[in-house]
């Protein structure tokens, strides 16, 4: 027998560079690489610092959304409330702040409001299996309905004593010159990636995405897991909403409107797969980074802006259709 | 010794009488056929070993204890495995990290511990080795076989030192090949000295593998014979009743 168990036991099916050239995530990279040097030769402006500064700056708030959608993509649930979210973190920041407590206040509260309603979230949907749809549905209506009640619908932009600290925050760049969101984005990725690689945490969160009753049945605390991954996602939408506040310099409760679907998009051109089991850290922010430069393109190639839609909806169509394509492959 | 021992063992659903008056014992080193038809309470009995049910009457003694669980999860603290029908595997994960599910090996200190890969794929490796299968530690179980798949929920059991593998229609849903392949992987469990209870509905398996047969019919026990006392035809008519009761 020329090969022996021993040889077949250890040997490596997929090289590393297969697996790079099989995951969506690397031609959606590579989709954005081209289309960045198509721009820096085709206009003017967009190779610029300044139009760089402002790509790499929008493009934070999505990601680092998308950041925490993943976590509850891979298990398999879906979180619509995290515009809602980021509006209501964002209000009682600046409400908290604007009755002059310091930003320390401010930001507890935010992000403890954050991990309120992620928990709520969590526990309709794993302790009263209740479908993720719904119960964040709900929640996206009433997030922001908490918002308007808590800033009784007005514009909030004078945020008391630490008014300059806040703006600081999100609008400096204290490293490089590179803009503060871009920073607080990458570390994120980072930490969420380093999770889901290397931490059990992580292993049951795929776990629960692949096979659910797998998990319970193996042991898996799949209730608390599934709780602290909306909860994960809640936060994400705070720590963006409080990074936008510091940003934007005012609070209206109109902010984050209709963002979970941009979130969504973003995870999901980044290969995370709704049905669960799937999905990256890096995925989610190139699949925002996607998005952003359709965006940016558009306005500088003088292309009607009604055009947005069509093009970020066909990015999301044709990025799952290679998806496809390899599936069919692969059960051939 | 016996290494699970069953005395008296009722268990009823409101007025239904799933399970009624069965004693049995398990040897370690033998395979026992477990048969019976749709309803006989094959799986509620094996759902009580596993821990999902407490019996309403009778007791389980492990190794001569009283055994006593109120979650799944004790009974693979006891030694108990369960091999599930559709084998409980995660499609988008490793055979190693499926093998490890819940039991995951790590290193390093206090919280910060990380995913010991390295270890884990050495193991599930050996574990495969062992049981002369031909399954890649580093393959996700969505491109596996039948009896791949089989490979590495069994692999799960020997993690730690099992006394009993509880098998739930092993065979049920592959091709012939790899049943054959099943089969194999039973007999390495026996020579470990694991006593393996095989619930299945094919004659031949339990016929080509089994020590001993225990048939069930309508909640109670009707035979518990050595393997080479017995014969399928005979199995045949206890399980649908034709003999009564030997």
């Amino acid at each position: 027998m020329a090969i022996t168990l021993d040889q077949t036991i250890s040997q490596k099916q997929q090289s590393w560079m297969a697996k790079v050239l099989g995951s969506q995530t690397f031609w959606i990279l590579v989709a954005v690489i081209l289309a960045c040097i198509f721009l820096s030769f085709a206009t003017d402006s967009f190779a610029t610092t300044k139009n760089l500064y402002n790509i790499t700056r929008n493009v934070t708030f999505v990601a680092i959304i998308a950041l925490g959608m993943t976590l509850v993509i891979i298990t398999g649930g879906i979180d619509l409330s995290v515009g809602s979210v980021l509006c209501l973190c964002s209000m009682v920041l600046a409400v908290v702040m604007h009755a002059g407590y310091s930003i320390e206040v401010g930001i507890a509260a935010a992000i403890g409001t954050a991990l309120v309603i992620g928990a709520f979230n969590g526990i309709l949907i794993a302790y009263l299996d209740f479908p993720p749809f719904v119960v964040t549905l709900g929640m996206l209506s009433i997030a922001r309905s908490l918002a308007m009640v808590a800033s009784n619908n007005t514009v909030v932009f004078q945020f008391g004593p630490d008014h300059d600290k806040l703006l600081a925050l999100g609008g400096g760049a204290w490293f490089f010159g590179i803009a503060n969101p871009v920073l607080y984005m990458i570390v994120l990725a980072l930490l969420i990636g380093f999770v889901l690689r290397w931490t059990r945490f992580g292993r049951y969160v795929f776990a629960i995405g692949g096979n659910e009753r797998a998990a319970t049945l193996t042991g898996v605390p799949v209730r608390k897991i599934k709780v602290a991954v909306y909860m994960i996602s809640a936060l994400s939408a705070g720590i963006a909403g409080i990074i936008q506040t510091g940003w934007l310099g005012a609070v209206t409760t109109n902010i984050g409107a209709g963002m979970e679907l941009q979130v969504i998009a973003a995870a999901v051109i980044g290969g995370a797969n709704l049905a669960g089991g799937v999905g990256t850290a890096f995925g989610a922010i190139i699949g925002a980074a996607l998005i952003e430069v359709i965006r940016n393109s558009l306005g500088l190639l003088g292309i009607n802006a009604f055009w947005q839609g069509t093009f970020i909806g066909s990015a999301i169509v044709l990025a799952v259709l290679f998806d496809r394509i390899r599936n069919f492959r692969l059960s051939e | 010794m016996a290494v699970l021992e069953l005395a008296n063992i009722s268990k009823h659903f409101g007025a239904i009488q799933a399970v009624n008056d069965v004693s049995f014992s398990l040897e370690a080193g033998q395979v026992v056929g477990l048969m019976g038809d749709n309803g006989a309470g094959k799986s509620t009995l094996v759902k009580m070993i596993a821990g999902n049910f407490r019996p309403s009457h009778g007791i389980m003694r492990l190794d001569g204890a009283e055994l006593i669980m109120h979650r799944p999860v004790e009974a693979r603290q006891h030694g108990i495995e369960i091999v599930h029908q559709d084998l409980a595997l995660c499609n988008n994960l490793t055979a190693a990290a499926n093998v490890f599910l819940g039991r995951e090996l790590r290193r390093g200190f206090g919280p910060l511990r990380v995913l010991d890969y390295k270890t884990m794929y050495r193991r599930a490796g050996e574990i495969f080795r062992e049981l002369k299968s031909e399954t890649r530690p580093r393959d996700l179980v969505r491109q596996m076989s039948g009896g791949q798949r089989q490979a590495v929920a069994i692999a799960r059991t020997m993690l730690s030192e099992a006394k009993i593998v509880l098998m739930d229609e092993p065979t049920a849903a592959i091709s012939v090949r790899q049943v054959a392949e099943v089969l194999n992987l039973i007999r390495q469990l026996r020579d470990r000295g694991i006593a393996v209870v095989l619930i299945s509905h094919r004659m031949p398996d339990v016929f080509t593998v089994a020590d001993r047969v225990i048939v069930m019919r309508r909640g109670r026990k009707v035979a518990d014979k050595p393997i080479a006392l017995s014969s399928p035809e005979e199995v045949t008519g206890l399980i649908t009743g034709a003999i009564e009761q030997v």
